[in-house]
């Protein structure tokens, strides 16, 4: 139900607030995935506000896949200094020691190695009987018709056939030993929303959302950026200084970046109102087949 | 038109200060697949720009691939998220959309319309703000128009859109539009809307969605957006008594306790007098903290922590209520229920019942008649299936804090639980409390097996035991009483003892006063399932059609055979009351099992090996069952 007194942010954010806290009051041990994508940027503040003056009552988890951009990083270094976070990093180790890479084993194996499976050992290995995460249902169609409290087996599988039925604010947050939820406190929320809100609550972001120069090479007509030396140059490949921008963020190997020279917030919210892409365009999982992210997803990927 | 406008702003400065007091719409969209209902979603989307290319090029390809329009775009196809249902062609869940314009953003809540997914629309309606009901010009007013609107109506939905489609089909006729409006009104009539739009459209061709239509000149009301963005919602919520459940407890440290929570309606400021319903303790608001900083007042549908001037006990669960206009606090209350599971509800079986942040244990105490949903005529029933709705009071193991669903939406609504699967199988809507003095006057004009057995927790019932003498049916029917009493349940166990002694002392062995005798036997069997016990029959009744006539004596489930079947051997090798000796030595005529025949139970219930199995076994087999099967 909605309220004429509030904004449309305000009342994405109450309704986020109200989310967090029922996990929180619900739960014995929540964790709040953290992708240092914006999305997380906003789920962040929003745990922060939710249960102030009190520090944010779980820990943070980052499935680290080894391959994200460096400053995604230090960002997320600085960040845990600043805010005093509890920050738990997980790296898949049979990943480590196989030398999963996208390079050598394609996306769709180290997607799964590294982020699916390393994000099922953390959940195991802590024992958490929730997860947040910043999934959006304007994202992709399967993730529309996901609830925003997501059941998970003991296997971190999602059957989207047997849904929970989710009315009011009234969530049901009873599992069994071993079976989890996710929970998507921005799932209400759409990409522009995120970036308003940003610019509004002047919520700090990785700088690689920021239009600079930095050195790209075009495959299969996404800008890839080279952002350390193990990126493969094939013949005849130079990295090339361009103005570029990211839309999203994650390993930088599967991440295309935009051309563009906005560098501030007003200037990308502008590029926005015009674009004709969509953001997870630049991603290049959801490519390989329609249907891709409701597979992913019934699998355990966030 | 409007729509388009936030594209081209004069500056984005100026675009983000204007955003930023943008408002939230909520609304569903009813209608099946052939009311063009996902084509009209697919042309808002559309026209406010929140498609991208690569979706098109994407929603090109799968239209080509697996679309119903011929190659054209299928809308559809765009918003049938998961795949299974894309490949069927059909809606089967609840997708929301978001699309925004100027002034509002909108929250679209897609559900299928027919009757096997009348819980996805229930959930989809639960929070909206406006329903548009979808209506084919050409087929006007049906069946399932009536039972979307019945079903808005239900979950608190006051502004109706009519939107009379595919009017472009119709020659955009008045007439048509006339006739269908005007019976959708005398219909709905009876739904207490406040407000029914009837708009013409073309989704298709686009008529009155975005602008007024050259076609339909007769037409002097809103399109579409303009209504979506300028109907008055909730008006009057932050006007209603404040109302705030506890939701987490926030204490960082020895020095401040604060309760956090999202008003649910109505206002508070600093100094203003709150009272907990369930305590009736009372203290002042002292601060509403926030992370932005204190407020001096907050409204509904903020989320805030409240910090009080005294240490009251308040945990999760507890509702903050103003002094003046205070909730009801009960634990018996009147509701609509609409039943979401596979699994048939079970009147008197203990659900979890989660109201706001409170969640406790209750049971439907009486299931007053369900609603059919096409005819909404009521209909007297044991039981909902899915998608069933029905009328029921209902018993909490608790009071708590509520108001009437036509009150309050936020706390007047509530879900069950089931306790062993964790599903989610029913939403209800409260009408009305029902205080403890009603209740007993309710019961002493109807009190009957139903209450009787409510009351002592149990399901009234009869256990049946045969077997042949010696079998071991008394001892074990004794042990299995011992432990129903133990459990606290209400119980009386017949036999040839306390029966053939007095009821039926007049009573010989011939076949007709055998027959008698398991009659009377029955009669009072049936008479203390009526009084709400759980009676326990001891007798060797050894003719199917006896047993058989006791059975037809009760009401289904209600009489449960326990064969307790052990070999004449062995009962005869017991002969603890030496009854076999006397029978083979010719001094007892028509023995069961020496001159006389046992016919074995074809469909006990339940049979217990009497030769390997113990008393203390067979009476725990026998209480399991009773568990499993919910008599206790």
């Amino acid at each position: 139900m909605t309220h004429n007194r509030l904004t449309h942010l305000r009342q994405l954010e109450a309704e986020s607030i109200h989310i967090f806290r029922e996990v929180a009051a619900e739960f014995e041990k929540p964790v709040m995935l953290y992708s240092i994508g914006k999305d997380s940027s906003v789920l962040l503040h929003l745990a922060r506000k939710a249960f102030y003056p009190s520090p944010i009552p779980f820990p943070l988890l980052h499935v680290d896949t080894t391959w994200k951009f460096r400053e995604m990083i230090e960002f997320r270094d600085q960040l845990v200094k600043d805010y005093d976070l509890d920050l738990l990093v997980h790296i898949n180790p049979d990943g480590v020691e196989q030398g999963i890479g996208p390079f050598t084993h394609g996306s769709a194996l180290h997607t799964d190695v590294m982020k699916t499976e390393g994000l099922k050992q953390a959940l195991n290995q802590y024992r958490f009987d929730a997860a947040f995460g910043g999934a959006r249902r304007d994202e992709e169609a399967s993730r529309a018709k996901e609830r925003i409290f997501s059941f998970r087996t003991e296997n971190h599988r999602w059957d989207p056939k047997n849904q929970r039925p989710e009315l009011w604010n009234v969530f049901n947050a009873r599992v069994k030993k071993g079976e989890s939820i996710r929970a998507f406190p921005l799932s209400n929320w759409t990409e522009l929303d995120i970036w308003q809100y940003i610019y509004l609550e002047n919520i700090p972001i990785v700088p690689l959302y920021f239009a600079k120069e930095r050195p790209v090479v075009n495959r299969d007509g996404m800008l890839i950026m080279v952002d350390d030396e193990r990126m493969p140059l094939e013949a005849g490949e130079t990295p090339e200084m361009k103005s570029v921008r990211f839309r999203t963020l994650g390993c930088y190997p599967l991440t295309g970046a935009v051309e563009s020279t906005a560098s501030t917030l007003p200037e990308i919210i502008q590029e926005m109102l015009v674009a004709r892409t969509s953001e997870r365009q630049g991603r290049l999982i959801d490519k390989d087949q329609s249907g891709s992210m409701e597979k992913k997803k019934q699998e355990g990927y966030f | 038109m409007n729509i388009h406008a936030q594209q081209t702003p004069a500056s984005v400065e100026e675009y983000l200060k204007a955003q930023e007091s943008k408002g939230m719409l909520r609304f569903i969209t009813c209608g099946s697949v052939d009311d063009g209902k996902s084509t009209l979603i697919g042309r808002l989307l559309w026209d406010s720009k929140m498609l991208f290319e690569d979706q098109l090029a994407t929603l090109a390809a799968e239209s080509k691939r697996v679309g119903t329009q011929g190659g054209n775009i299928d809308y559809a196809l765009l918003l049938d998220g998961l795949q299974a249902e894309r490949e069927q062609g059909i809606t089967i869940d609840v997708a929301y959309r978001f699309f925004a314009t100027d002034k509002r953003k909108f929250i679209v809540a897609d559900t299928p319309g027919h009757e096997q997914y009348t819980r996805n629309m229930v959930t989809g309606a639960s929070t909206a703000d406006v329903a548009i009901i979808l209506v084919d010009a050409r087929k006007g007013i049906l069946t399932q128009t009536q039972r979307h609107s019945f079903l808005v109506s239900l979950l608190g939905i006051r502004k109706v859109v009519l939107a009379v489609n595919k009017m472009d089909l119709m020659d955009y006729s008045e007439t048509v539009f006339e006739d269908i409006r005007s019976s959708y009104e005398a219909f709905a009539n009876q739904l207490g809307f406040d407000e029914i739009m009837a708009i013409p459209l073309s989704a298709l061709e686009g008529d009155n969605i975005i602008a007024n239509s050259e076609n339909t000149p007769w037409y002097s009301g809103p399109a579409l957006i303009d209504y979506l963005e300028t109907v008055q919602i909730d008006q009057d919520l932050d006007a209603k008594p404040f109302r705030m459940p506890v939701q987490w407890v926030n204490r960082p440290n020895l020095d401040f306790r604060g309760f956090s929570g999202t008003i649910a309606s109505g206002r508070v400021k600093v100094g203003d007098g709150i009272v907990v319903p369930a305590s009736g303790k009372t203290s002042t608001v002292k601060r509403i903290v926030t992370f932005d900083g204190d407020l001096e007042e907050a409204f509904a549908g903020q989320a805030v922590t409240l910090v009080l001037e005294d240490e009251i006990d308040i945990s999760r669960g507890d509702m903050l209520a103003g002094l003046q206009d205070r909730p009801a606090c009960a634990d018996q209350f009147e509701a609509k229920l609409v039943w979401m599971s596979e699994e048939d509800l079970l009147p008197g079986r203990n659900y979890i019942l989660k109201l706001g942040t409170s969640t406790t244990t209750g049971r439907v105490s009486s299931l007053k008649y369900k609603v059919n949903v096409n005819t909404l005529e009521h209909v007297a029933s044991k039981t909902l299936a899915l998608n069933e709705i029905g009328i029921c009071n209902f018993a909490l193991d608790k009071p708590i804090a509520f108001d009437p669903y036509a009150d309050n939406r936020q706390t007047g609504s509530f879900i069950l639980i089931d306790r062993f699967s964790n599903a989610t199988v029913a939403a209800g809507v409260i009408d009305f409390p029902l205080r403890r003095a009603d209740n007993i006057h309710w019961q002493s004009v109807d009190i009957d097996k139903a209450t009787r057995s409510e009351q002592k927790s149990q399901k009234a019932s009869v256990l049946w035991f045969t077997g042949l003498s010696g079998s071991g049916k008394s001892t074990i029917a004794n042990m299995v009483e011992k432990k129903l009493h133990a459990l606290g349940k209400h119980t009386y166990l017949l036999d040839g003892d306390n029966v053939r002694h007095g009821l039926n002392k007049d009573l010989g062995f011939t076949d007709a006063d055998r027959v008698e005798n398991i009659r009377r036997v029955g009669e009072t069997a049936k008479l203390f399932v009526d009084a709400g016990l759980i009676s326990l029959v001891s007798f060797i009744s050894p003719f199917r059609s006896e047993r058989q006539m006791a059975r037809g004596l009760l009401e289904e489930g209600e009489f449960i055979e326990v064969f307790v079947d052990t070999p004449l051997e062995v009962c005869e090798e017991r002969d603890i009351k030496g009854l076999y000796a006397k029978a083979r030595a010719g001094e007892i005529k028509n023995f069961t099992g020496i001159d006389s025949a046992y016919e074995r139970p074809e469909n006990a219930e339940i049979i217990i090996d009497g030769a390997t199995t113990s008393v203390e076994q067979a009476a725990d087999n026998i209480i399991a069952y009773l568990k499993e099967n919910r008599f206790i």
